[in-house]
Formats: C-alpha cells, structure tokens, sequence
C-alpha cells in the first residue's frame, strides 16, 4: 500500500521515521527543523510511541540513547546550534554503539547564524563533530520524496550497523512541499538481538562481521553500557591492545561496509566532459544545470553524492579520471571540495562554485559556471 | 536475606573507590534497600554520569548505563519512558548532578518522573582532583580555591524542592540503617525521588581542610548530627549542625513527600481533537 502526498519535507521524516518503526522522539524546538517533532508529537501516540520536549538538545540526544537501549528505535531532529549541542552524544552513541537517528536540518552559521535560510555548512561537523577518531554514517536527501526514503534508512542503518545516523538537509528541503509517495510497506531492519544464555553474554563480543548483538534493558541480559574504551565484556579499560582492538572495530564495521552504505547518483556522466559534484538541494539545480548546458551542446554530467559519509572517495575518483574538468559547489565556503580534491588527485581540475550567504544556488548560475569552465571559489 | 555481594560484578573488583571514601557504605546500603524491596534484577536499570560516585554502576549486576557527564537524568528518562516496567535508578555526584548537570536535574524533577536520583555528595570533584564543587562550603579548601572557596554553596535538597521533585530526603553515609531505609521508601514513592546522601572525600576534602580520614570524617559527621529522628515521619527533620563540611542550615530526614501526576509522555489525541 502507498499514498500519494503533498507533504513538507520535515512532515516527510517523521512519516519516514514512523514508517521505519520509529517509536521514540525527544527533541527541543529550534527552526528549521521544529516541524519534525510537531508532527511526531501528532503521530507517535498513536502507534503507542512516545514523545518528549527536553530541556535542551544535549538531553534529547541522551534520551533518544536511553529509549534505544530500551529497545525503542529512536529519533531526535535539531539545526546547527543544537546540532552543536548534540556533538557530545554521537561521540557516546557511537562509542556504545547505540543505534539512533539525529536530523540536522541546516541553516546559516556559525553559532546562531541565519535561522531561517538554508545552508550546506554542517557537513564537516556530521562527520567530524565530536571528539576522538570516530566513523560516520551521513545521508543527504534532495528532494521531499528521498527525505522519506533517508530516513527510513537513516533507522535501517542505524540498526544494521549499531551506530548513530546522521540524515543532514537544508532549509530549502526542509519546508518545501512536494507530492510525495508515501510507501507503507517499506523494508525495516532491526538490530540483532542475543539468542545466547544471558549468564554468558557479553555486549561488546562481535560476530564475523563486526557488529555486535544488542538486547535490551530488561530483556534479562544484564549488561554494562560505558563511554570509556571498554572491552569485550563491556567493562572500562586502559589496556592497550583492548582499546585499539574496540576503536579499530568500530571503525572496520562501517569501513568495510562502505559499499552498502554508499549511495551515489549520477546523471549523464557517459560522454561528459564536465562535471558538477553537488548534494542536497544543489543537486538539483545542478541536475537541472546539466540539462540545460546539454541543449546548448555542453556534455555536462552531475554526481551527486547520496550519502555524503562514508565520501564515495572511489566513484568521485572515476568522474575525475574521466572529465577535464569538475565543479564543486556546496552551500558552504568550502568543505566537501577538499575530499573532491584528495579523490581525484590531479585527474581533472577541481574548480569550485561556493556560497554561505543565505541564498540557494540557482541553476542558471551553475550553467554560467559549466558554460564558462570556471567557478568562483572565494 | 540475600547475601548483598551477590549484587556485585565480582570480575570487576578491585574498585576505583579510594580508602576511606564513604560511597562504598553508600552503595552496600543501596543494595540492602534493593533486597529488601525484592527487586528483579533484570528490571532494575542503574544510570550515571561521570565521577566518583557514578563509577558504582559499573560494579553492580543490573542493567547500568555509565553516560556522559551530567546527563544522567535525561538517560534516565529516555529509559523509563520507553520502558515504564524498569525501576531506574540514578547515581550522581555533587558535581555531576548540580554543576554540569544541574539542568537536566532540575527538569526530571519538574516533570516528576517516576526515576529514583541518589546524589552523593562529598562537597568536591574527586575523581579529577579536588577541585571545588557547587556544593563546597564556603571557606573550605579545593585545589581551585587554595585561599579557601568564595562562592555560597547548594542546598540540593532546597534546589529539588524548588523543581517540584515530590521527594526529597537528605541522609549521611555515617548512618547506613537510616540510608537503606530512606532508599526503599524513596524507591517506593511513585514519581521522582531524589536523595541527597552526604558522603566523604578524604583524599581531598580531608587532607585540604584537615578534618581527618575516613572514619575520622564519618564519625565526626554522625556525631554532628545525632539529634537525626524519625526520617522517615513526614516533615519530621532536624536541623543538621552546621560544620565546616556540610552547608549550614542542612537538615536530615525526608523533607518533601507529595502526590501529584508521573510524568509518562505526551498523551494521545484523539483523530477528533486534532
């Protein structure tokens, strides 16, 4: 069963959410993306999930890791100050493996910015925001209808690989409304959970690929769940080859799953000798972009990075050897440019198409820029 | 009755805990309150933050979640909302619950969830090093306050009133009886309940403001307080003597006990109402 919608994009994660069996939202208001937990607050009861307004979003992101190790799928969703606030917990859902979902719907910054304009400005705190050496899931939707769609992986993730998950967009997506399908019968993973003698369980034993079982509180597996390095009982250690052993893990179960976890669009790449790197709500003035130069007789193509961490460090790497040329342009004064630049190694130019003024970037500049083979890097 | 140190992770010992240092009694005497209250262990979940205090979770064979610093509470209470069966129990520390964590505390209280919080105080940050604590007197000694502090002190319990925690009790450490049973009557009270334990440092507390070790700390604070009655009677608190390591004007006992709605979540609206 689906249902055709017309839907704001921070309707559409909640709906996603409640579709990937999401039953637990803490959150604190802040725009752009209070309209998550309003819709949340209306649906959540109704599947017998529950809602909370914290006192601040350090205490959401706590309480979304409490549910989850209660057995709830849980969610909270912020913008970039409270996106700030969050860093300490991802940190400690990361470091426990506490599968979860944080929203970051990206508005001006640093620090309060400009609230209500949108912004590709945080996609280097998603994937270094928190202290420590640390591995990152973060998808970027481009449109409503993917909003939906990322987020119910966003939790599918989460649960696969027992760590938070980061689904990042902007203003512009945030409060846009577009139709949307709204499948109800999606596809939902849930962690694993033990099959074991509780009295011989340990959390932190990792099967062949990495990521442990997790039961939950009152299950009748009595465990311990720390921030410090821990060891494969789950207890505190100082031991050296415990901590590199835990740290190397949690790093492998993403690494080596980089291609599952990866998702990266292309558009008319085939023959082109040019091409725009965009995500998020670029993506589609670029796409567009591409068309337009194409009827102008330009061979222009896009990639469009799906999930935006792990970096397709690979598929960025093909583009460059393939193109002579490669524009970047984010919302931001440079950030995601510098992994272009690392993957494609000197294969093509990297020139970049760069603004952190509050304002969308239109088609018609990125075809100025595709037309004239330069971009205007600050 | 249960032999308490079948509570205990055994693998886990030797301790964190210095010699001297009250937190342990404070935990033997938990653990009596969990037996007497015929606990299931496997739907007790303990929850703490960071410091001395919050490091006993690790020792204790429930469901324990060691967190962050401060944010104990707001674990806490994403546990019990979405599993109300669980008893969940909250250590904290002077510091942990009333510097860092003041806030989350505070709001728990507000919403009077049914979460049970032992605050262990011991008037300073032990396990960083001594330095001074919203709870050190003022005059007393801390590696940050070497002329001796100059900031007024918490009263946590008169803060917890203030939130609106329906409980609140005050206990020492120096009277384990009266702590086991301020813990299962505080366990028992339907919504938040908040226990402040006045506990001790004497590895730095002591030695900065030479009040002795351990026991000499102990006695001393059991001794200042022996005119302690009837904690569990409602209102029925003395006040405590003021001394040079707890507050002036503490007093002991259970100071607050009402009934009023558990905080469970939003409730649900009707398609009707929406």
């Amino acid at each position: 069963m689906s249902e055709t919608r017309l839907v704001q994009g921070n309707e559409a994660c909640a709906r996603g959410a409640l579709a990937a069996g999401c039953r637990f939202y803490a959150g604190y208001p802040i725009t752009p993306s209070s309209e998550i937990a309003e819709h949340m607050v209306r649906f959540l009861p109704g599947v017998d999930g529950v809602f909370v307004q914290m006192e601040d979003e350090i205490a959401s992101l706590a309480a979304v890791i409490g549910a989850s190790l209660a057995g709830s799928k849980a969610m909270t969703a912020t913008s970039g100050p409270g996106f700030s606030l969050m860093q300490e917990h991802i940190g400690f859902a990361t470091m426990a493996e506490v599968p979860c979902v944080v929203v970051d719907v990206m508005r001006g910054g640093p620090s309060t910015g400009l609230p209500t304009s949108p912004s590709q400005g945080d996609v280097m705190q998603a994937r270094w925001g928190t202290h420590g050496d640390h591995p990152a899931i973060v998808l970027a939707p481009s449109s409503v209808g993917e909003v939906f769609d990322l987020t119910i992986r966003a939790f599918n993730l989460a649960e696969r690989f027992r760590t938070p998950v980061i689904l990042i967009y902007d203003e512009i997506i945030g409060h846009t409304r577009e139709s949307v399908v709204l499948s109800e019968s999606v596809e939902v993973e849930s962690r694993l959970s033990p099959n074991g003698d509780p009295a011989t369980f340990w959390p932190k034993l990792a099967p062949d690929d990495d990521v442990p079982p997790l039961p939950a509180f009152g299950d009748g597996y009595r465990f311990h769940v720390t921030g410090l390095t821990h060891d494969e009982r789950g207890f505190p250690t100082t031991d050296s080859d415990e901590a590199g052993a835990l740290i190397t893990r949690i790093h492998r179960k993403v690494e080596v799953h980089r291609e599952e976890i990866s998702e990266v669009e292309t558009f008319m790449l085939d023959d082109a000798d040019i091409a725009i790197f965009a995500y998020g709500i670029v993506g589609r003035s670029a796409r567009e972009a591409v068309q337009r130069a194409r009827s102008a007789g330009v061979k222009a193509g896009l990639i469009r990075p799906v999930t935006l961490w792990p970096f397709p460090y690979a598929s960025v790497a093909e583009v460059a050897s393939q193109v002579d040329t490669l524009i970047v342009s984010e919302m931001n004064l440079g950030q995601l440019i510098g992994e272009v630049e690392r993957a494609a190694a000197g294969r093509a130019e990297i020139v970049g198409h760069l603004r952190a003024d509050g304002e969308p970037i239109t088609p018609t500049e990125l075809l100025d820029v595709a037309m004239s083979g330069g971009g205007s890097r600050p | 009755m249960t032999d308490v140190k079948s509570y205990l992770r055994d693998w886990t010992m030797p301790h964190v805990l210095c010699p001297g240092c009250a937190h342990g009694i404070v935990l033997r005497a938990f653990l009596e309150a969990v037996d007497q209250l015929s606990l299931d262990r496997d739907k007790l979940a303990m929850v703490a933050g960071i410091g001395c205090s919050s490091r006993l979770v690790g020792y204790v064979d429930f469901c324990t979640l060691h967190g962050t610093h401060g944010r104990a509470p707001a674990f806490a209470t994403g546990l019990k909302l979405a599993r109300p069966e669980l008893d969940v129990v909250v250590v904290t520390g002077d510091g942990d619950g009333l510097a860092i964590g003041g806030n989350h505390l505070i709001h728990a209280a507000r919403r009077n969830i049914d979460i049970t919080v032992l605050l262990l105080n011991n008037s300073i940050y032990g396990m960083t090093g001594g330095q001074a604590a919203p709870t050190t007197p003022e005059g007393a000694v801390a590696s940050t306050t070497p002329a001796g502090n100059t900031e007024p002190s918490f009263d946590a319990c008169k803060l917890l009133i203030g939130a609106g925690a329906s409980y609140v009790a005050r206990v020492l450490a120096a009277t384990p009886i009266e702590m086991t049973k301020v813990m299962a009557d505080g366990m028992s009270h339907r919504g938040f309940s908040f226990i402040e334990v006045i506990s001790d440092c004497p590895e730095y507390y002591g030695r900065y403001n030479n009040v002795g070790g351990g026991a000499e700390m102990l006695t001393w604070l059991a001794r200042r307080d022996a005119g302690v009655a009837g904690p569990l009677s409602n209102k029925s608190f003395v006040n405590h003597v003021p001394s040079s390591a707890t507050p002036a004007g503490m007093m002991t006992g259970v100071l607050q006990r009402e009934v009023r709605p558990v905080f469970a979540g939003v409730r649900r609206i009707e398609p009707d109402e929406s």
